[in-house]
Protein backbone atom coordinates (compact mmCIF):
# COMPACT_ATOMS: atom_id res chain seq x y z
CA UNK A 1 0.00 0.00 0.00
CA UNK A 2 1.58 3.59 -1.11
CA UNK A 3 2.06 6.05 1.82
CA UNK A 4 -0.14 8.53 2.15
CA UNK A 5 0.26 12.13 0.17
CA UNK A 6 3.11 10.05 -2.02
CA UNK A 7 3.36 12.08 -5.50
CA UNK A 8 1.63 9.71 -7.81
CA UNK A 9 3.98 8.59 -11.06
CA UNK A 10 2.35 9.83 -14.33
CA UNK A 11 1.25 6.30 -15.16
CA UNK A 12 -1.45 6.95 -12.59
CA UNK A 13 -4.61 8.82 -13.05
CA UNK A 14 -7.02 8.01 -9.89
CA UNK A 15 -5.42 7.69 -7.08
CA UNK A 16 -6.81 6.61 -3.71
CA UNK A 17 -5.28 7.00 -0.39
CA UNK A 18 -6.64 5.85 2.74
CA UNK A 19 -10.36 7.28 2.08
CA UNK A 20 -12.14 7.14 4.68
CA UNK A 21 -15.92 8.01 3.75
CA UNK A 22 -19.18 8.30 6.76
CA UNK A 23 -22.29 8.56 6.48
CA UNK A 24 -23.17 9.40 10.41
CA UNK A 25 -21.82 6.22 11.93
CA UNK A 26 -22.03 4.07 8.84
CA UNK A 27 -18.76 4.06 7.80
CA UNK A 28 -18.88 3.70 4.04
CA UNK A 29 -15.20 3.23 2.90
CA UNK A 30 -12.71 2.10 5.22
CA UNK A 31 -9.17 3.10 4.69
CA UNK A 32 -9.80 2.79 0.72
CA UNK A 33 -7.03 2.40 -1.41
CA UNK A 34 -6.67 1.82 -5.27
CA UNK A 35 -5.20 3.00 -8.31
CA UNK A 36 -6.03 3.67 -12.05
CA UNK A 37 -4.05 4.16 -15.00
CA UNK A 38 -4.48 6.73 -17.70
CA UNK A 39 -6.74 5.15 -20.34
CA UNK A 40 -7.77 2.63 -18.19
CA UNK A 41 -11.43 1.17 -18.18
CA UNK A 42 -12.67 -0.10 -14.34
CA UNK A 43 -15.61 -1.26 -13.46
CA UNK A 44 -16.90 -1.51 -10.03
CA UNK A 45 -19.08 -4.70 -9.06
CA UNK A 46 -20.42 -5.33 -5.56
CA UNK A 47 -23.94 -5.83 -3.74
CA UNK A 48 -25.71 -2.74 -3.28
CA UNK A 49 -24.27 -0.59 -0.09
CA UNK A 50 -20.77 -1.12 -0.41
CA UNK A 51 -19.65 2.13 -1.19
CA UNK A 52 -19.38 1.90 -5.73
CA UNK A 53 -21.55 4.50 -5.81
CA UNK A 54 -19.92 6.96 -3.17
CA UNK A 55 -16.35 6.58 -4.79
CA UNK A 56 -17.66 7.88 -8.20
CA UNK A 57 -19.61 10.68 -5.96
CA UNK A 58 -16.66 11.37 -3.52
CA UNK A 59 -14.21 11.82 -7.27
CA UNK A 60 -16.93 14.30 -8.66
CA UNK A 61 -16.57 15.66 -5.39
CA UNK A 62 -20.67 15.83 -4.89
CA UNK A 63 -19.04 14.48 -1.65
CA UNK A 64 -16.63 15.22 0.56
CA UNK A 65 -13.78 12.44 2.25
CA UNK A 66 -13.72 11.83 5.70
CA UNK A 67 -10.40 10.71 5.80
CA UNK A 68 -6.75 10.50 3.41
CA UNK A 69 -6.72 11.31 0.05
CA UNK A 70 -7.80 11.31 -3.82
CA UNK A 71 -5.81 12.60 -6.35
CA UNK A 72 -6.70 12.80 -10.31
CA UNK A 73 -4.01 13.40 -12.51
CA UNK A 74 -1.38 13.95 -9.48
CA UNK A 75 -3.83 17.15 -8.17
CA UNK A 76 -5.42 16.47 -4.63
CA UNK A 77 -8.89 16.31 -5.43
CA UNK A 78 -9.94 16.02 -1.68
CA UNK A 79 -7.19 18.31 -0.26
CA UNK A 80 -5.29 21.63 -1.64
CA UNK A 81 -1.75 22.76 -0.21
CA UNK A 82 -1.56 26.50 1.08
CA UNK A 83 1.63 27.46 2.76
CA UNK A 84 2.79 24.04 2.58
CA UNK A 85 0.03 22.26 4.81
CA UNK A 86 -3.08 20.20 3.37
CA UNK A 87 -6.11 22.11 3.83
CA UNK A 88 -9.91 21.04 2.77
CA UNK A 89 -10.27 22.29 -1.12
CA UNK A 90 -12.29 25.00 -1.50
CA UNK A 91 -14.46 25.61 -4.23
CA UNK A 92 -12.30 27.45 -6.29
CA UNK A 93 -10.26 24.84 -6.31
CA UNK A 94 -12.96 22.20 -6.92
CA UNK A 95 -13.91 23.65 -10.17
CA UNK A 96 -11.01 23.88 -11.95
CA UNK A 97 -9.96 20.21 -10.82
CA UNK A 98 -13.80 19.44 -11.69
CA UNK A 99 -13.62 20.13 -15.12
CA UNK A 100 -11.68 16.73 -16.53
CA UNK A 101 -13.91 14.55 -14.92
CA UNK A 102 -17.33 14.12 -16.10
CA UNK A 103 -19.79 11.58 -14.48
CA UNK A 104 -23.09 10.11 -16.30
CA UNK A 105 -26.17 9.65 -13.87
CA UNK A 106 -28.54 7.21 -13.27
CA UNK A 107 -31.43 9.45 -13.48
CA UNK A 108 -29.74 10.80 -16.31
CA UNK A 109 -30.61 14.35 -14.93
CA UNK A 110 -30.77 16.78 -18.27
CA UNK A 111 -31.85 19.59 -17.81
CA UNK A 112 -35.46 20.14 -18.56
CA UNK A 113 -35.46 23.58 -19.28
CA UNK A 114 -33.12 23.10 -22.36
CA UNK A 115 -33.38 21.08 -25.60
CA UNK A 116 -30.97 18.58 -26.33
CA UNK A 117 -28.39 21.13 -27.85
CA UNK A 118 -28.65 23.04 -25.62
CA UNK A 119 -27.87 20.65 -22.72
CA UNK A 120 -24.87 19.73 -24.34
CA UNK A 121 -23.44 23.09 -25.73
CA UNK A 122 -24.26 24.81 -22.06
CA UNK A 123 -21.00 23.49 -19.82
CA UNK A 124 -18.61 24.14 -22.75
CA UNK A 125 -19.97 27.66 -23.06
CA UNK A 126 -20.16 28.67 -19.22
CA UNK A 127 -17.55 26.25 -18.21
CA UNK A 128 -14.96 26.14 -20.82
CA UNK A 129 -15.78 29.55 -22.33
CA UNK A 130 -16.09 28.67 -26.09
CA UNK A 131 -18.14 30.37 -28.07
CA UNK A 132 -21.99 29.24 -28.71
CA UNK A 133 -20.59 28.51 -32.74
CA UNK A 134 -18.03 26.05 -31.47
CA UNK A 135 -19.97 24.76 -28.79
CA UNK A 136 -22.80 24.05 -30.75
CA UNK A 137 -20.80 22.15 -33.47
CA UNK A 138 -18.72 19.78 -31.09
CA UNK A 139 -22.34 18.89 -29.33
CA UNK A 140 -23.82 18.07 -32.94
CA UNK A 141 -20.78 15.72 -33.50
CA UNK A 142 -21.38 14.33 -30.13
CA UNK A 143 -24.99 13.85 -30.63
CA UNK A 144 -24.03 12.56 -34.33
CA UNK A 145 -21.96 9.99 -32.51
CA UNK A 146 -24.23 9.00 -29.94
CA UNK A 147 -26.99 8.54 -32.81
CA UNK A 148 -29.30 11.20 -31.59
CA UNK A 149 -28.17 13.92 -34.84
CA UNK A 150 -32.17 13.86 -35.50
CA UNK A 151 -33.28 15.10 -31.96
CA UNK A 152 -30.76 17.97 -31.83
CA UNK A 153 -33.96 20.62 -30.91
CA UNK A 154 -35.77 17.97 -29.00
CA UNK A 155 -37.04 18.71 -25.50
CA UNK A 156 -35.32 16.14 -23.16
CA UNK A 157 -38.53 15.22 -21.17
CA UNK A 158 -40.03 13.70 -24.92
CA UNK A 159 -37.23 11.65 -25.51
CA UNK A 160 -37.36 7.65 -23.99
CA UNK A 161 -34.98 6.84 -21.21
CA UNK A 162 -31.86 5.26 -23.71
CA UNK A 163 -32.26 8.18 -25.50
CA UNK A 164 -32.33 11.00 -22.58
CA UNK A 165 -28.90 8.84 -21.31
CA UNK A 166 -27.20 9.08 -24.64
CA UNK A 167 -27.68 12.62 -24.51
CA UNK A 168 -26.13 12.69 -20.59
CA UNK A 169 -23.19 10.55 -22.22
CA UNK A 170 -22.76 13.37 -24.86
CA UNK A 171 -23.07 16.10 -22.76
CA UNK A 172 -20.57 15.16 -20.52
CA UNK A 173 -18.15 14.56 -23.24
CA UNK A 174 -18.48 17.87 -24.25
CA UNK A 175 -16.31 18.49 -21.90
CA UNK A 176 -13.59 16.66 -23.22
CA UNK A 177 -12.92 14.64 -19.63
CA UNK A 178 -9.71 12.84 -19.05
CA UNK A 179 -12.13 10.84 -16.50
CA UNK A 180 -15.68 9.74 -16.72
CA UNK A 181 -17.77 8.24 -14.03
CA UNK A 182 -20.19 6.20 -14.82
CA UNK A 183 -23.10 5.52 -12.14
CA UNK A 184 -25.51 3.00 -13.05
CA UNK A 185 -25.96 4.48 -16.17
CA UNK A 186 -28.38 1.81 -17.36
CA UNK A 187 -30.62 0.95 -14.00
CA UNK A 188 -33.45 3.15 -14.69
CA UNK A 189 -33.60 2.21 -18.39
CA UNK A 190 -36.29 -0.50 -20.10
CA UNK A 191 -34.49 -3.75 -20.59
CA UNK A 192 -34.86 -2.71 -24.40
CA UNK A 193 -33.16 0.37 -24.11
CA UNK A 194 -29.89 -1.07 -22.40
CA UNK A 195 -27.72 -2.44 -25.38
CA UNK A 196 -27.91 1.08 -27.17
CA UNK A 197 -26.86 2.80 -24.41
CA UNK A 198 -23.98 0.22 -24.00
CA UNK A 199 -22.76 -0.25 -27.82
CA UNK A 200 -22.15 3.63 -27.53
CA UNK A 201 -20.23 3.33 -24.14
CA UNK A 202 -18.42 0.51 -25.67
CA UNK A 203 -17.74 2.85 -29.17
CA UNK A 204 -16.58 5.79 -26.90
CA UNK A 205 -14.15 3.49 -24.74
CA UNK A 206 -12.49 1.94 -28.21
CA UNK A 207 -11.98 5.41 -29.39
CA UNK A 208 -10.99 7.50 -26.88
CA UNK A 209 -8.18 7.54 -24.40
CA UNK A 210 -10.47 8.64 -21.44
CA UNK A 211 -10.40 7.05 -18.21
CA UNK A 212 -13.54 5.20 -17.32
CA UNK A 213 -14.70 4.28 -13.60
CA UNK A 214 -18.09 2.53 -13.87
CA UNK A 215 -20.28 1.31 -11.32
CA UNK A 216 -22.93 -1.39 -13.42
CA UNK A 217 -24.83 -4.50 -12.87
CA UNK A 218 -24.84 -5.35 -16.55
CA UNK A 219 -22.25 -8.14 -16.40
CA UNK A 220 -21.69 -8.94 -19.80
CA UNK A 221 -20.56 -5.66 -20.33
CA UNK A 222 -18.35 -5.01 -17.78
CA UNK A 223 -16.69 -8.59 -19.30
CA UNK A 224 -16.53 -6.95 -22.42
CA UNK A 225 -15.26 -3.53 -22.10
CA UNK A 226 -13.33 -3.33 -18.59
CA UNK A 227 -9.36 -3.69 -18.62
CA UNK A 228 -9.92 -4.22 -14.96
CA UNK A 229 -12.73 -5.43 -12.64
CA UNK A 230 -13.36 -4.84 -9.05
CA UNK A 231 -15.06 -6.39 -6.47
CA UNK A 232 -16.13 -4.44 -3.56
CA UNK A 233 -17.78 -5.77 -0.27
CA UNK A 234 -18.27 -3.59 3.30
CA UNK A 235 -16.11 -0.76 1.50
CA UNK A 236 -13.42 -2.62 0.61
CA UNK A 237 -11.50 -3.98 -2.47
CA UNK A 238 -11.61 -7.87 -1.94
CA UNK A 239 -10.64 -9.05 -5.78
CA UNK A 240 -9.04 -6.61 -8.38
CA UNK A 241 -8.39 -8.81 -11.68
CA UNK A 242 -9.14 -8.98 -15.39
CA UNK A 243 -11.99 -9.45 -16.09
CA UNK A 244 -12.19 -12.80 -17.70
CA UNK A 245 -10.00 -14.08 -14.85
CA UNK A 246 -12.48 -12.87 -12.02
CA UNK A 247 -15.74 -13.79 -13.71
CA UNK A 248 -14.09 -17.27 -14.90
CA UNK A 249 -12.21 -17.94 -11.59
CA UNK A 250 -12.93 -15.51 -8.75
CA UNK A 251 -10.26 -15.86 -6.09
CA UNK A 252 -12.76 -15.14 -3.16
CA UNK A 253 -15.64 -16.42 -2.14
CA UNK A 254 -17.74 -13.26 -1.78
CA UNK A 255 -17.18 -12.93 -5.04
CA UNK A 256 -18.40 -16.10 -6.36
CA UNK A 257 -21.41 -15.75 -4.30
CA UNK A 258 -21.90 -12.28 -5.56
CA UNK A 259 -21.66 -13.39 -9.45
CA UNK A 260 -23.74 -16.18 -8.75
CA UNK A 261 -26.64 -14.12 -7.27
CA UNK A 262 -26.35 -11.76 -9.94
CA UNK A 263 -26.08 -14.13 -12.69
CA UNK A 264 -28.83 -16.25 -11.51
CA UNK A 265 -31.15 -13.22 -11.39
CA UNK A 266 -30.56 -11.50 -14.95
CA UNK A 267 -31.37 -15.12 -15.81
CA UNK B 1 -81.52 54.57 2.16
CA UNK B 2 -82.54 54.68 -1.95
CA UNK B 3 -79.78 54.23 -4.66
CA UNK B 4 -79.48 57.04 -6.67
CA UNK B 5 -78.03 56.05 -10.06
CA UNK B 6 -77.22 59.38 -10.98
CA UNK B 7 -75.00 60.16 -7.79
CA UNK B 8 -73.63 56.43 -8.51
CA UNK B 9 -72.59 57.92 -11.97
CA UNK B 10 -71.70 61.30 -10.87
CA UNK B 11 -68.74 59.71 -8.71
CA UNK B 12 -67.18 57.18 -10.88
CA UNK B 13 -64.78 59.74 -12.77
CA UNK B 14 -63.67 60.31 -8.57
CA UNK B 15 -63.28 56.94 -8.06
CA UNK B 16 -61.75 55.85 -10.93
CA UNK B 17 -58.82 58.31 -9.98
CA UNK B 18 -58.62 55.84 -7.18
CA UNK B 19 -58.75 52.72 -8.89
CA UNK B 20 -55.83 54.10 -10.78
CA UNK B 21 -53.67 54.84 -7.64
CA UNK B 22 -55.01 51.12 -5.99
CA UNK B 23 -53.65 49.37 -9.43
CA UNK B 24 -50.84 50.86 -9.27
CA UNK B 25 -49.89 50.47 -5.62
CA UNK B 26 -51.16 46.93 -6.01
CA UNK B 27 -48.40 46.01 -9.15
CA UNK B 28 -45.37 48.25 -8.02
CA UNK B 29 -45.93 46.61 -4.98
CA UNK B 30 -46.33 43.40 -6.35
CA UNK B 31 -42.90 43.37 -8.22
CA UNK B 32 -40.80 44.79 -5.28
CA UNK B 33 -42.09 41.71 -2.88
CA UNK B 34 -41.37 39.36 -6.14
CA UNK B 35 -37.94 40.68 -6.43
CA UNK B 36 -37.24 41.00 -2.54
CA UNK B 37 -38.68 37.61 -2.00
CA UNK B 38 -36.34 35.80 -4.42
CA UNK B 39 -33.31 37.69 -2.71
CA UNK B 40 -34.51 36.30 0.73
CA UNK B 41 -34.72 33.18 -0.86
CA UNK B 42 -31.44 32.69 -2.81
CA UNK B 43 -29.43 34.42 0.48
CA UNK B 44 -31.55 31.21 2.55
CA UNK B 45 -30.31 28.43 0.13
CA UNK B 46 -26.81 30.06 0.07
CA UNK B 47 -26.77 29.22 3.75
CA UNK B 48 -24.11 32.41 4.18
CA UNK B 49 -22.95 32.69 8.08
CA UNK B 50 -24.62 35.74 9.40
CA UNK B 51 -26.68 37.22 6.47
CA UNK B 52 -29.03 34.01 5.92
CA UNK B 53 -30.04 34.30 9.76
CA UNK B 54 -30.47 38.07 9.62
CA UNK B 55 -33.05 37.16 6.16
CA UNK B 56 -34.66 34.62 8.15
CA UNK B 57 -35.21 36.73 11.55
CA UNK B 58 -36.41 40.03 9.51
CA UNK B 59 -38.68 37.44 8.00
CA UNK B 60 -39.77 36.13 11.02
CA UNK B 61 -40.56 39.05 12.55
CA UNK B 62 -42.47 40.76 9.78
CA UNK B 63 -44.71 37.42 9.57
CA UNK B 64 -45.83 37.75 13.45
CA UNK B 65 -46.79 41.60 13.11
CA UNK B 66 -49.58 42.93 11.53
CA UNK B 67 -49.21 44.95 8.16
CA UNK B 68 -51.15 47.99 9.67
CA UNK B 69 -48.66 48.30 12.48
CA UNK B 70 -45.60 47.84 10.30
CA UNK B 71 -46.90 50.51 7.96
CA UNK B 72 -47.12 52.83 10.80
CA UNK B 73 -44.18 51.57 12.08
CA UNK B 74 -42.27 52.38 9.23
CA UNK B 75 -44.44 55.81 8.03
CA UNK B 76 -44.34 57.84 11.88
CA UNK B 77 -41.08 55.98 13.10
CA UNK B 78 -39.06 54.31 11.35
CA UNK B 79 -38.73 57.63 8.23
CA UNK B 80 -38.19 60.01 10.90
CA UNK B 81 -35.71 58.13 12.46
CA UNK B 82 -33.95 57.86 9.57
CA UNK B 83 -34.55 61.49 8.32
CA UNK B 84 -36.42 60.58 4.90
CA UNK B 85 -39.95 61.41 4.32
CA UNK B 86 -41.52 59.17 1.49
CA UNK B 87 -44.82 60.05 0.33
CA UNK B 88 -47.69 58.12 1.58
CA UNK B 89 -48.17 56.07 -2.03
CA UNK B 90 -44.24 54.88 -1.60
CA UNK B 91 -44.65 54.03 1.80
CA UNK B 92 -47.54 52.16 0.97
CA UNK B 93 -45.39 50.04 -1.83
CA UNK B 94 -42.31 49.46 0.30
CA UNK B 95 -44.65 48.45 3.40
CA UNK B 96 -46.76 46.26 0.96
CA UNK B 97 -43.58 45.32 -1.47
CA UNK B 98 -41.60 44.10 1.84
CA UNK B 99 -44.46 42.37 4.02
CA UNK B 100 -45.76 39.97 0.84
CA UNK B 101 -41.99 39.68 0.42
CA UNK B 102 -41.27 37.20 3.35
CA UNK B 103 -44.17 35.43 2.25
CA UNK B 104 -43.40 35.53 -1.69
CA UNK B 105 -40.06 34.15 0.19
CA UNK B 106 -41.56 30.94 1.04
CA UNK B 107 -42.94 30.69 -1.73
CA UNK B 108 -40.00 30.89 -3.73
CA UNK B 109 -38.05 28.31 -1.44
CA UNK B 110 -40.56 25.58 -1.63
CA UNK B 111 -40.03 26.10 -5.79
CA UNK B 112 -36.47 25.61 -5.37
CA UNK B 113 -36.61 22.68 -2.98
CA UNK B 114 -38.49 20.71 -5.37
CA UNK B 115 -35.91 21.05 -8.32
CA UNK B 116 -34.34 17.55 -7.86
CA UNK B 117 -31.35 17.40 -6.35
CA UNK B 118 -29.74 15.80 -9.68
CA UNK B 119 -30.76 18.79 -11.27
CA UNK B 120 -27.39 20.70 -8.87
CA UNK B 121 -25.58 17.20 -9.01
CA UNK B 122 -25.42 17.37 -12.80
CA UNK B 123 -24.94 21.46 -12.85
CA UNK B 124 -22.03 20.46 -10.41
CA UNK B 125 -20.09 17.70 -12.69
CA UNK B 126 -20.43 19.94 -15.32
CA UNK B 127 -18.08 22.62 -13.23
CA UNK B 128 -21.08 25.35 -13.67
CA UNK B 129 -20.22 28.61 -12.40
CA UNK B 130 -22.48 29.11 -9.39
CA UNK B 131 -24.11 32.06 -10.96
CA UNK B 132 -24.85 30.21 -13.97
CA UNK B 133 -26.59 27.31 -11.52
CA UNK B 134 -29.19 29.48 -10.61
CA UNK B 135 -29.79 31.49 -13.41
CA UNK B 136 -30.05 29.01 -16.12
CA UNK B 137 -30.88 25.48 -14.27
CA UNK B 138 -32.25 25.97 -10.96
CA UNK B 139 -34.50 29.33 -11.15
CA UNK B 140 -36.04 28.82 -14.82
CA UNK B 141 -37.06 25.59 -13.22
CA UNK B 142 -38.07 26.40 -10.02
CA UNK B 143 -40.54 30.24 -10.48
CA UNK B 144 -42.85 28.83 -13.23
CA UNK B 145 -44.02 26.43 -10.75
CA UNK B 146 -44.59 29.47 -8.17
CA UNK B 147 -46.18 31.77 -10.56
CA UNK B 148 -49.87 30.71 -9.57
CA UNK B 149 -48.45 31.05 -5.50
CA UNK B 150 -47.12 34.50 -6.64
CA UNK B 151 -50.07 35.79 -7.86
CA UNK B 152 -52.28 34.71 -5.02
CA UNK B 153 -50.21 37.11 -3.09
CA UNK B 154 -50.70 39.85 -5.89
CA UNK B 155 -54.57 39.10 -5.07
CA UNK B 156 -54.41 39.45 -1.59
CA UNK B 157 -52.35 41.93 -1.45
CA UNK B 158 -54.64 43.84 -3.83
CA UNK B 159 -57.76 43.75 -1.22
CA UNK B 160 -54.93 44.65 1.27
CA UNK B 161 -54.15 48.13 -0.32
CA UNK B 162 -57.26 50.15 1.51
CA UNK B 163 -55.71 49.89 5.04
CA UNK B 164 -53.25 52.10 3.31
CA UNK B 165 -56.21 54.61 3.98
CA UNK B 166 -54.56 54.91 7.35
CA UNK B 167 -51.51 57.31 6.26
CA UNK B 168 -53.17 59.23 3.68
CA UNK B 169 -52.69 57.40 0.45
CA UNK B 170 -55.13 58.55 -1.71
CA UNK B 171 -56.65 54.69 -3.17
CA UNK B 172 -60.13 54.25 -4.43
CA UNK B 173 -61.27 53.93 -0.66
CA UNK B 174 -59.82 56.71 0.47
CA UNK B 175 -61.83 58.41 -3.20
CA UNK B 176 -65.02 57.05 -1.80
CA UNK B 177 -64.63 58.55 1.36
CA UNK B 178 -64.28 61.88 0.11
CA UNK B 179 -67.23 61.24 -1.81
CA UNK B 180 -69.10 60.58 0.98
CA UNK B 181 -67.92 63.35 2.74
CA UNK B 182 -69.07 65.97 0.15
CA UNK B 183 -72.66 64.63 -0.03
CA UNK B 184 -73.52 62.86 3.23
CA UNK B 185 -74.43 59.75 0.77
CA UNK B 186 -71.76 56.91 1.34
CA UNK B 187 -73.66 53.96 0.51
CA UNK B 188 -73.25 54.52 -3.85
CA UNK B 189 -69.34 55.14 -3.19
CA UNK B 190 -68.87 52.41 -1.18
CA UNK B 191 -70.42 50.09 -3.06
CA UNK B 192 -68.90 50.88 -6.03
CA UNK B 193 -65.62 50.57 -4.56
CA UNK B 194 -66.35 46.98 -3.45
CA UNK B 195 -67.03 46.54 -7.07
CA UNK B 196 -64.09 47.02 -8.21
CA UNK B 197 -62.34 44.89 -5.63
CA UNK B 198 -64.58 42.09 -6.84
CA UNK B 199 -64.54 42.47 -10.93
CA UNK B 200 -60.79 42.66 -10.31
CA UNK B 201 -59.71 40.00 -7.90
CA UNK B 202 -62.60 37.46 -9.16
CA UNK B 203 -61.13 36.97 -12.68
CA UNK B 204 -57.59 37.05 -11.27
CA UNK B 205 -58.54 34.25 -9.17
CA UNK B 206 -59.70 32.58 -12.00
CA UNK B 207 -56.43 33.22 -14.08
CA UNK B 208 -53.95 31.93 -11.45
CA UNK B 209 -56.39 29.02 -11.31
CA UNK B 210 -56.12 28.18 -14.82
CA UNK B 211 -51.99 28.85 -14.51
CA UNK B 212 -52.26 26.60 -11.62
CA UNK B 213 -53.65 23.91 -14.09
CA UNK B 214 -51.18 24.07 -16.47
CA UNK B 215 -47.83 24.57 -14.47
CA UNK B 216 -49.21 22.64 -11.55
CA UNK B 217 -48.49 23.80 -8.06
CA UNK B 218 -45.57 23.01 -6.22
Amino acid sequence: MSEPYSSPSADVMIQFDRVVKKFGDHVVLRELNFSVKPGEFVTLIGPSGSGKTTILRLLMTLEQVDGGTIQVCGDYLSHMQRGGRFVPADERYLRARRKRIGMVFQQFNLFPNMNVLQNVTEAPVRSLGLSKADAAERARDLLDMVGLSDKVQAHPMRLSGGQQQRVAIARALAMRPQVLLLDEVTSALDPELVAGVLSVLKEIARTTDITFLCVTHEMQFARDVSDRVMMFDKGQVIEDAPPEQLFTQPAHERTRSFLHAVIDRSG
Amino acid sequence: MDWDWGYAVDSLPLLAEGMLVTLELTLAGSLLAYLLGLVFAVIRQLRIPGLSQIVFLIVEFIRSTPLLIQVFAFFYLLQPAIGVKLSPFLTGVIALGVHYATYTSEVYRAGIDAVPKGQWEAATALSLPRGRVWTGIILPQAVPRVLPALGNYTISMFKETPLLLAIGVVDVLNRAKEAGAETFRVIEPYTLAGVFFLLVSYPASILVRKLERRVGTV
